[in-house]
């Protein structure tokens, strides 16, 4: 067992740092399903889940798996992939329905 | 393992070197299946109403000479420069992972076989020899190849196959990324890296972002076929149209996958043959990264026949133009680092320079089809067939031989005949414009591709001659590329560590290099370490013998046997047996499993 | 683990070879999940017979897979956590509740998978059947390899072959799952709440 580098490139976050971050995921998460059930929000609905769960995403990405300590040229290696994948959808939405649809062609 | 011999060293080897030769051989003799496809074509072809081969055996020629090309022979003979030539320009003694390298060929290996052997199962399937070989065209556009329009299991063999070689391409884009920014020698900056490893390094993230769109479209196709789903199927609501947008979306990227490579050997080569440095370095490195990333927004200029609208086709064509701004300086750097050059005229020149002559005739008409109205007339007509393969056989196969004759004493140790090569070059250089020129001619009077013959009426039946000489012109080229060959086994001069006086690393070393590569890691300080610059003098080689034992990794069985899982996998559905899946996967598993635990000392 | 980990000198990025490597294959799966969704959307509201998302899916049952894959992401920082420091007897709890939670959300698809079929969808139905169930079930198949992966670890770790040392194993597991777990998050987001 060799590892190739020796010099850590960051400091991971404690199990403290964890559980809060876990705790947030999981309030999100009822915020969402909340959200879901309130008429009241059923206009802005699209826009309230995205963010949400967008929130979801980062804070993943950023703290379990360690993109925000960790060397930028991982974030690079993810970033550009996942910024081409979000093109590649929003391009292809608006190919098929003139327009960005995230409730389809009957929404 | 290092100098060993036999046939157990090869199946289990990981060194990139001899994986690089393994690419080469493989690639080279599906190049040359391919070829003899083409050829049959052409004979089809020669004059109107022709009949040597029925309408069923040309739909399957033309798509398994165009997926033989493309998947088969052109991207593995580029992966066997990767793998012999990537690690010797870094300075380093293998790739990141070796026997990732050694699954990435294997699975090539077994993906080409599989596709294949389409053409001698027939009988396995009730059906004749030579009758269930792909027939959709490499595109293979929806619906077409659905179930309902393509009961046989032709486009099985093509959708599982192309599959596999996902894979294969997949596993080495990872391994190259990492190789080239992580194994570089001390000194080795990214600014320093030779353009061919730059180009490299670019095809390998469109790699690793273009084949997973493929693979999820594959992926539907191969449900559809077999699982009644219909995400191609109009009934159901579905539109054929998202294949094509898939396809592109996969197809554009990849043709800058086939390209980059080239234009990246011929980089390297003109200036070793100019006695210059590239003229404009970072601009030729940033074009390269631009080109990678702009062909993702250009693939629906595939489909302006489809009707995307005013505003789609604006764009597109918007797009397309643009992409040829950076193709364009590249070009014009490329002639500026010949002019006022120390010219050698050597065979490997000769193919550069007729690569940068044919590309800008394929870049020029590739730029006519940027305009939708044009491109209405041209769509599926000849006219494309022209434009591919000037992209194509004109840039990306003189790119590639320009590698061959200028790396041949690297990998050998023999140097290839210079009169022999000039000879394939001018009788290639001809054939190829009598081939593919006429073909413009062809396409915008009105001759569709994919057709197997053509009336005497259509008034195209001369010119159709003159592109089938052409094609049998090329084909006495290869012959005479391939004796030249054969011939650097007894007769080739033995090439020393530098026969042509290149600037970059792997000359510094001995032809072929020893199986450690780099006796010393070498200490970069110049883009061109083994030249004479304004700032610095030429690199010391490294030692002959090595001043410290270097240790080498062993081989190992695991990659070639997890590899044979996923054409024993692709058999399942093909023979519909349940339990052949669990035999592919559990190679599969069996494989991968040994080959994480297995000890394997770097 | 030994995998094969480049040489002993220094990389020259002074990265992780396996983990650059894994990072690549992790921009690669956005491409592939891209894909994906994007078919689902663009296939959105197309089908021609039912049955259609809204009567079909299951928010209550699914908020719980979602709320059990997020927390085994949890476990499954904290086994990278305690291996990092050396705290095998912990490191190998939270690995095998990461997997068991895996189980758990691999066997909620099964259940809901069912229940679909029961009420009428399979993967042939209709559009929103092929693209729900490729969607979903491309995802559970990573579940799946993230489940064997991790037991794998942990009966390594049993047999005392993982320890601090293999640190770095255990994070590139843990990105796997991680990245898994936010593939998830979207998927209940677009498929499952806006609808």
């Amino acid at each position: 067992m060799t590892e190739t580098s020796h010099t850590e490139e960051h400091q991971h976050p404690t199990a403290d740092v964890y559980l809060r971050v876990g705790a947030v995921l999981v309030i999100l998460t009822v915020l969402e399903v909340g959200v879901f059930y309130v008429p009241a929000f059923h206009t802005v609905l699209v826009p309230v889940l995205l963010v949400l769960s967008a929130t979801k995403f980062a804070l993943v990405v950023m703290f379990y798996m360690h993109l925000k300590a960790d060397s930028k040229f991982f974030t690079f290696l993810f970033g550009v992939p996942l910024l081409l994948a979000v093109g590649v959808m929003v391009a292809l939405l608006f190919l098929f329905f003139g327009a960005l649809t995230l409730r389809g062609a009957a929404g | 393992m290092s100098d060993a011999r036999g046939l157990a060293s090869w199946l289990t080897t990981t060194d990139h070197k001899r994986i690089g030769l393994l690419y080469f051989w493989t690639a080279l003799a599906f190049f040359l299946i391919g070829g003899i496809e083409a050829l049959f074509i052409r004979a089809q072809l020669a004059q109107p109403n022709g009949r040597l081969v029925s309408a069923e055996t040309y739909n399957q020629l033309f798509t398994m000479h165009g997926t033989t090309m493309i998947f088969l022979a052109l991207m593995p003979l580029g992966a066997s420069f990767f793998n012999y030539m990537v690690p010797l320009q870094i300075g380093a003694r293998d790739v990141a992972f070796p026997r990732l390298n050694a699954f990435s060929y294997w699975v090539f290996l077994f993906g080409g076989l599989f596709l294949n052997a389409s053409w001698f199962v027939g009988p396995l399937f009730h059906a004749g020899i030579l009758n269930v070989a792909p027939n959709g065209g490499w595109f293979g556009y929806a619906n077409l190849t659905e179930r309902q329009y393509s009961p046989g299991p032709n486009i099985d063999f093509w959708v599982l196959g192309l599959q596999i070689l996902g894979i294969s391409s997949l596993a080495a884009g990872f391994n190259f990324i990492v190789t080239i920014l992580n194994m570089r020698a001390p000194g080795m900056k990214m600014m320093r890296l030779p353009v061919f490893t730059w180009m490299t390094l670019v095809t390998q993230f469109l790699i690793i972002t273009a084949f997973p769109v493929i693979t999820v479209g594959l992926a539907f196709l191969i449900f559809d076929r077999f699982f009644g789903t219909h995400f191609y199927v109009r009934e159901a609501g579905a539109t054929p149209i998202l294949w094509q947008h898939l396809f592109w979306l996969f197809g554009h990227p990849e043709v800058y996958i086939l390209i980059l490579p080239a234009m990246g050997v011929v980089s390297d080569v003109l200036p070793t043959f100019s006695r210059k440095p590239l003229f404009g370095y970072p601009v030729v490195v940033y074009s390269g990264v631009l080109i990678g990333l702009m062909s993702w927004g250009v693939w629906s200029h595939h489909m302006f026949a489809v009707g995307l609208g005013p505003i789609a086709d604006s764009v597109f064509a918007a797009t397309t133009m643009l992409i040829a701004v950076p193709t364009g300086v590249k070009i014009f750097n490329w002639i500026a680092t010949l002019w006022g050059g120390d010219i050698r005229g050597t065979t490997a020149l000769h193919f550069a320079v007729g690569f940068i002559a044919m590309f800008i005739i394929g870049g020029l008409s590739g730029v006519t089809h940027a305009s939708p109205p044009t491109d209405l007339q041209q769509t599926d007509s000849y006219y494309v067939v022209a434009h591919i393969h000037y992209v194509f056989f004109g840039g990306t196969i003189f790119g590639l031989f320009a590698g061959i004759y200028y790396w041949w004493p690297k990998m050998t140790g023999r140097l290839l005949d210079e009169t022999l090569g000039k000879t394939h070059f001018w009788l290639q250089f001809i054939g190829m414009n009598l081939a593919f020129f006429p073909m413009h001619l062809i396409g915008l009077l009105g001759m569709p591709r994919r057709v197997y013959t053509y009336a005497p009426e259509l008034g195209v039946g001369s010119l159709n001659l003159v592109s089938t000489l052409g094609a049998f012109l090329i084909a006495l080229s290869i012959l005479i590329f391939l004796v030249n060959l054969w011939r650097t086994r007894t007769r080739g001069r033995p090439a020393p560590n530098d026969p042509w006086g290149g600037a970059t690393l792997e000359w510094s070393i001995p032809s072929p290099p020893p199986v450690y590569n780099f006796s010393v890691i070498p200490t970069i300080t110049s883009r061109l370490p083994r030249w004479t610059t304004e700032r610095h003098g030429p690199m010391r080689d490294p030692p002959a013998t090595p001043p410290e034992p270097i240790h080498v990794p062993g081989g190992s069985w695991w990659p070639l046997i997890a590899a044979f899982g996923l054409p024993v996998l692709a058999l399942a559905p093909l023979t519909h047996t349940l339990w052949v899946a669990f035999a592919g996967a559990a190679l599969l598993l069996l494989g991968v499993y040994r080959w994480a635990f297995e000890p394997f000392e770097v | 683990m030994t995998h094969a980990s480049a040489t002993q000198h220094h990389t020259s990025m002074g990265l992780d070879n396996r983990k650059m490597a894994f990072w690549a294959f992790i921009g690669s799966e956005c491409l592939l999940f891209g894909s994906l969704i994007s078919t689902y959307l663009v296939y959105k509201g197309r089908s021609v017979v039912g049955p259609y998302p809204n009567q079909i899916l299951n928010i209550p049952f699914t908020s719980v897979s979602t709320f059990d894959l997020l927390m085994s992401s949890l476990m499954m920082v904290l086994a990278l956590a305690a291996v990092q420091r050396g705290d095998m007897k912990w490191g190998k709890i939270w690995l095998f509740s990461t997997a068991l939670l895996g189980l758990v959300f691999l066997g909620g698809q099964v259940i809901e998978f069912s229940e679909f079929v029961n009420k009428g969808l399979t993967i042939s139905t209709n559009l929103f059947g092929c693209t729900f169930f490729v969607l979903t079930g491309t995802h559970g198949a990573h579940v799946t390899v993230g489940v064997l992966w991790l037991l794998t670890l942990w009966v390594r770790a049993l047999q005392g072959k993982l320890g601090p040392a293999n640190a770095m194993t255990v994070e590139i597991t843990g990105l796997y799952w991680h990245f898994v777990d936010v593939v998830w998050i979207v998927i209940f987001t677009v498929v499952y709440l806006i609808q």
